[in-house]
């Protein structure tokens, strides 16, 4: 089995977000950058499946040579080889052609992206593969079996969850359920060392045009400081929630 | 021309977030002097919509969208959208929707634009603002393509009333077998519990409640509020509550009326993920625990002693107000 593996590159879960250049551009000043969560569920999935059943794991991310540190990680964890488009992952529809290309061409049976990126929260990416190549598709994606060419999966659904069956080629929208936080793997002294070693390819983008463009952004306006009531006074606390905020 | 909203049912009744895309679609329609068309997969009496500004109604009855599929949903939008020559198509963001939004919009050559919190800055060019990096900020983005799919975030858009009526007409989608290379097994479902999703309330712990066995308080308070329970990721890597309850950046996102963090000291990625909730209150015995900086009102105090007594005040409160 084929697996290709999404990587979006992200700044870390603590990051202070700040924006530069009119408030067009995220200020990448100081940031650390990491594997998008969801993505790293899906690909200690995947290196779960080159374990048990043999698969051949590939990560692969558009960007720029600044990313390739996080590709590296990957393959510290355990990948077997990585591929980076070289481009500016302008929008979700732009990076999903360049991916569907890739997918195409290396044949891969199995395709893990998280379910959303941290930094632009699209939640596009997946599905829009899976639209533009016509292979099955389940998102939320939160356990995964397969034998042969047939999968098994369980998808989160609102106030539950849902099994389904497929077949390969499979898109998945990954997330925690894949594996748990507890399964995840920190880079070991010798995976960081044959990292070193493994491919990592650089293809140029396949013509495509972006759909959308992130114009501006905007900080939330700073809050009024908290109302402290105190414990021996809850009354009041019901009755600024009742007439106040009028939510209860 | 009309604006497309797909209007999400569950067992023939409407979720309230088809009221809610009714009523943003009319504001945009109005605007720019269009009508609403709904669509509506299996749903039972479709006149409830009219009173949130929908003017048109294609009905489908469908044996074989009894479970929801995207792939199948998103081609019966899709074709709902080229009959009506819908240039903006809205869903909401129910994991559904989420799921068979991208779909749409490859199908329908659009650009998409997920958490969307407000009406369009402008429609032409056609701008919105959503939420981006985890709710620690807003993106303004522009739609360049003819057609638009936008998916509304969570309780971001109230309901409006108007006096309309929608025309219902039955609508007959071509779905194919290929549409079903993903087929449902079984559905797991909570029944009666409150869902995150669905929640005006969350009611939420964290470590500071020292144990599982601490929950039923929290339990009966979300009981009392109606609300759903959720934890903070600690909570849920211990194993105390399961997962499906974790909010926060890596778990499900909240944007609730009225969030009530108990014992939760507020980690930057619990806040991120809970920050759009419109009302955050907060209860902790440490006074300069983080959560207190982005909460509404606080009480500093012991969750064992503040819990009991809150449940005790509130259900004095509702026995009076019912």
């Amino acid at each position: 089995m084929k697996i290709l593996v999404c990587i979006s590159h992200v700044p870390d879960t603590t990051s202070k977000i700040n924006f530069t250049n009119g408030d067009s551009e995220f200020d990448t000043n100081g940031v650390q950058y990491v594997i998008n969560p969801n993505d790293e569920f899906g690909l200690t999935r995947a290196i779960w499946f080159q374990e048990q059943q043999g698969a051949n794991v590939t990560v692969v991310n558009v960007g720029g040579p600044d990313t390739e540190p996080t590709l590296r990680k990957a393959l510290a964890i355990g990948a077997n080889e990585a591929i980076r488009i070289n481009a500016n992952p302008t929008d979700g529809l732009f990076v999903a052609k360049q991916l569907a290309e890739v997918i195409k061409t290396g044949g891969y049976d199995l395709v893990i992206a998280g379910k959303e990126s941290l930094d632009y929260n699209g939640g596009m990416v997946p599905g829009m593969i899976a639209g533009i190549l016509g292979s099955n598709f389940v998102n939320s994606c939160i356990d995964l079996k397969v034998d042969g060419t047939n999968a098994t999966a369980v998808r989160e659904i609102d106030g539950g969850k849902e099994t389904v069956t497929t077949t390969l080629p499979l898109i998945v929208g990954g997330q925690k359920g894949l594996v748990e936080e507890k399964d995840l793997r920190i880079p070991n002294m010798r995976g960081i060392m044959t990292a070193r070693t493994k491919a990592l390819q650089v293809l140029e983008p396949v013509g495509a045009d972006a759909a959308t463009k992130a114009v501006k952004f905007e900080k939330p306006a700073p809050k009024s400081a908290v109302k402290l009531v105190s414990p021996d006074n809850l009354d009041e606390l019901i009755s600024l929630l009742h007439n106040e905020a009028k939510v209860i | 021309m009309s604006i497309l909203i797909y209007a999400e049912s569950a067992e023939g009744k409407f979720k309230k977030v088809a009221f809610e895309l009714a009523s943003y679609a009319k504001k945009i329609a109005e605007s720019t002097g269009t009508t609403v068309t709904a669509l509506t997969i299996n749903a039972g009496d479709v006149s409830e919509l009219g009173k949130y500004g929908v003017d048109k109604v294609l009905k489908v009855n469908n044996d074989k969208l009894a479970n929801f599929t995207a792939k199948a949903y998103a081609d019966a939008i899709k074709q709902a959208a080229e009959k009506e020559g819908a240039k903006i198509v809205i869903l909401s963001s129910t994991t559904d929707s989420l799921y068979t939004a991208p779909l749409v919009a490859v199908s329908l050559n659009a650009g998409y634009a997920s958490n969307v919190v407000a009406l369009p800055l402008s429609t032409s060019p056609f701008q919105v603002k959503r939420n981006a990096f985890s709710n620690k900020a807003f993106n303004i983005t522009q739609i360049d393509t003819d057609v638009k799919v936008l998916a509304i975030g969570k309780n971001s858009f109230g309901l409006v009333e108007s006096n309309g009526a929608a025309a219902a007409e039955d609508f007959a989608p071509s779905i194919s077998d290929a549409d079903f290379g993903v087929k449902v097994q079984s559905v797991e479902k909570g029944s009666g519990k409150v869902t995150i999703a669905d929640a005006d309330v969350v009611v939420s712990g964290g470590r500071g409640l020292k144990g599982p066995e601490n929950w039923g308080m929290i339990e009966e308070l979300a009981a009392v509020l109606g609300a759903a329970t959720a934890c903070s990721k600690p909570v849920s890597d211990l194993g105390w509550r399961p997962h499906s309850e974790h909010v926060g950046q890596t778990g499900k996102p909240v944007a609730t009326n009225l969030y009530i963090a108990i014992g939760i000291s507020g980690a930057i990625q619990h806040i991120a993920g809970v920050n759009s909730s419109k009302v955050k209150v907060a209860i902790n015995s440490d006074p300069e625990a983080p959560f207190f900086k982005v909460a509404d009102y606080g009480v500093v105090g012991d969750a064992f002693q503040v819990v009991p007594a809150l449940i005790e005040k509130l259900k004095a409160f509702k026995a009076q107000n019912s």
